[in-house]
């Protein structure tokens, strides 16, 4: 990391700084959205700057919009005005304060960022970039890392976003019996139908967030972005769709059902190959048995289980919307 | 080349936090994030060069497309507030 | 040929540069929300237009041109959209533009 880039990293982690200080100062929670769709800019860039695209791209597709529409739903539940805390938590800030300086200390132990001789690019960085190319064959080594060698790690994190969404839905419930029931579509006073260019413009850019959602998601071996990011972005098309046209218009697009069906097909998916694996005689995950070729049963394996995690990530985001919006209206 | 304009956008970013910070009201700090955003769809697009890595663009298409969702549910927010209000109800002060 | 292409190019993101920071100025200078989404367009608009054009100088005819293409519409599209919906919602809120007979108030509090 040149001098110069190191300058833009340190002005951007100081805007971070201030920008969270002021999150944790206002007692206005829709001032603290606010921020906090700065502080995602700011970590997005900051991500960019140490270059990992993969990991941009997931905050930004996740921070730029959904996660504001998701505050925002929750924040039409309750009251804009966060309650001062009645005394000086004293017990939390020392605890806070203990932890901090362990990390801290923690820290000297640690090899200077990039260093080449920290024990990660000794070993297991030249290991990965080699077998990348010699056992699977993608130029995205970050791809391959995420859905192949650490397929189990990945597997996790798809049945933990499984779970919450699950967890919102119990809290929140789906807004099935609220919505669908028969109610009769009121025309005119759904999103944001009377406003004219909103609306105009968002059914245009629609389709063309759709296909760049599917860009990301099919294109996720060759560059940055895979499943999650791909999922993120499609459930912002849907949930701009609902934005624009009504929460009941969208949910006839696209029923409560398929939702759920998709949050459960997702991880089903994701399972089923790794069951094909252990039947087709190798391991749990192991894609190389997939196919005659060893590299091409990986190149499906790969591209199999990404769809599994677009889809549970896209019904869960947009399962989640719905459940904040159904309650926000009623 | 592109170390001039990166500057100069990173000093509106700070310039537009400052404002985001201040407000006063919540329309001033919805502008800011809006601003915000649309100056780190720049700042990435010229970083993406500077590093020689284009393919990197991808992301900032990204910001380029759903940066301006959050508005749209700002003006939801907005209205579904005046509607359930009943009445005009005045801008909130921090 | 290179060395005009580069001067082009460098004087579009200067000037796109100079955009973005009097923009910048202008949204913490400006009296009244309304007249700092005047200044906040200009950086959207002007300042986006002539850094992605000079980016896509340099960026010759190659793929990352069609890229940039697309964010440049986009941005073109989005912002302005984005700026009509939120001056809509404060004007639902009941926000009074700033007039001439305001300006002898001095403090803030009168924008709500």
């Amino acid at each position: 990391m040149s001098t110069i880039t190191l300058l833009f990293s340190i002005f951007l982690l100081t805007l971070l700084m201030i920008t969270t200080m002021a999150i944790v100062r206002t007692r206005n929670l829709f001032v603290a959205v606010m921020l906090m769709g700065i502080a995602s800019l700011l970590i997005a860039a900051s991500f960019f700057l140490l270059d990992a695209a993969d990991v941009a791209l997931t905050e930004a597709a996740v921070g730029a919009g959904i996660s504001t529409v998701l505050f925002l739903g929750a924040l039409a539940l309750t009251s804009e005005r966060e309650r001062s805390p009645s005394s000086l938590p004293l017990l939390s800030l020392g605890i806070v304060a203990i932890v901090a300086l362990i990390v801290i200390y923690a820290t000297f132990d640690q090899p200077p960022l990039g260093s080449p001789s920290a024990p990660v690019q000794a070993h297991l960085t030249p290991w990965y970039i080699e077998s990348t190319r010699e056992l699977i064959d993608i130029p995205n080594v970050v791809t391959a890392v995420l859905a192949s060698f650490r397929g189990y790690d990945t597997l996790g994190e798809v049945i933990v976003v499984f779970t919450a969404g699950v967890g919102v839905l119990f809290l929140l419930g789906t807004g099935a019996s609220a919505s669908a029931a028969g109610a009769p579509l009121s025309e005119d006073n759904a999103g944001l139908r009377h406003y004219l260019i909103p609306r105009i413009l968002g059914r245009l850019l629609i389709p063309f967030i759709l296909l760049l959602g599917f860009y990301v998601q099919f294109h996720g071996e060759y560059s940055p972005g895979g499943g999650f990011q791909a999922g993120a972005i499609v459930a912002a098309s849907i949930i701009l769709y609902s934005l624009l046209e009504g929460e009941q218009r969208a949910l006839l697009v696209i029923p409560q059902g398929v939702l759920l069906a998709m949050m459960v097909g997702g991880v089903l998916l994701y399972g089923a190959v790794g069951v094909a694996g252990l039947v087709l005689g190798g391991n749990f995950l192991d894609y190389s048995v997939l196919d005659s070729d060893p590299v091409k049963g990986q190149q499906w394996g790969i591209l199999l289980i990404e769809i599994g995690i677009g889809i549970t990530v896209a019904g869960v985001l947009i399962s989640i919307f719905h459940a904040f919006a159904s309650r926000g209206a009623a | 080349m592109y170390y001039a304009v990166i500057v100069a956008t990173l000093v509106t970013m700070a310039l537009a936090l400052l404002r985001a910070v201040r407000g006063p009201t919540v329309y001033d700090r919805v502008l800011a994030v809006n601003m915000f955003g649309t100056k780190t769809v720049l700042l990435l697009a010229a970083l993406a060069f500077v590093f020689g890595r284009p393919d990197f663009l991808d992301l900032v298409l990204v910001y380029a497309l759903i940066n301006f969702i959050g508005v749209f549910a700002v003006l939801e927010f907005f209205r579904n507030r005046a509607t359930r209000a009943g009445e005009r109800q005045p801008a909130q002060h921090e | 040929m290179n060395i005009a292409i580069d001067i082009a190019s460098w004087v579009l993101l200067t000037l796109g540069g100079v955009n973005l920071l009097i923009g910048g100025i202008g949204v913490l200078r400006m009296p009244d929300f309304y007249t700092r989404m005047h200044a906040a367009s200009l950086t959207d608009s002007m300042g986006a237009i002539l850094v992605i054009l000079g980016i896509m100088l340099q960026a010759g005819l190659s793929l990352a041109t069609v890229k940039l293409g697309a964010i440049l519409a986009f941005l073109l599209l989005t912002s302005p959209t984005a700026a009509n919906a939120l001056a809509v919602s404060a004007l639902l809120a009941g926000m009074k533009p700033r007039t001439g007979d305001a300006v002898q108030r001095t403090n803030h509090e009168a924008d709500a």
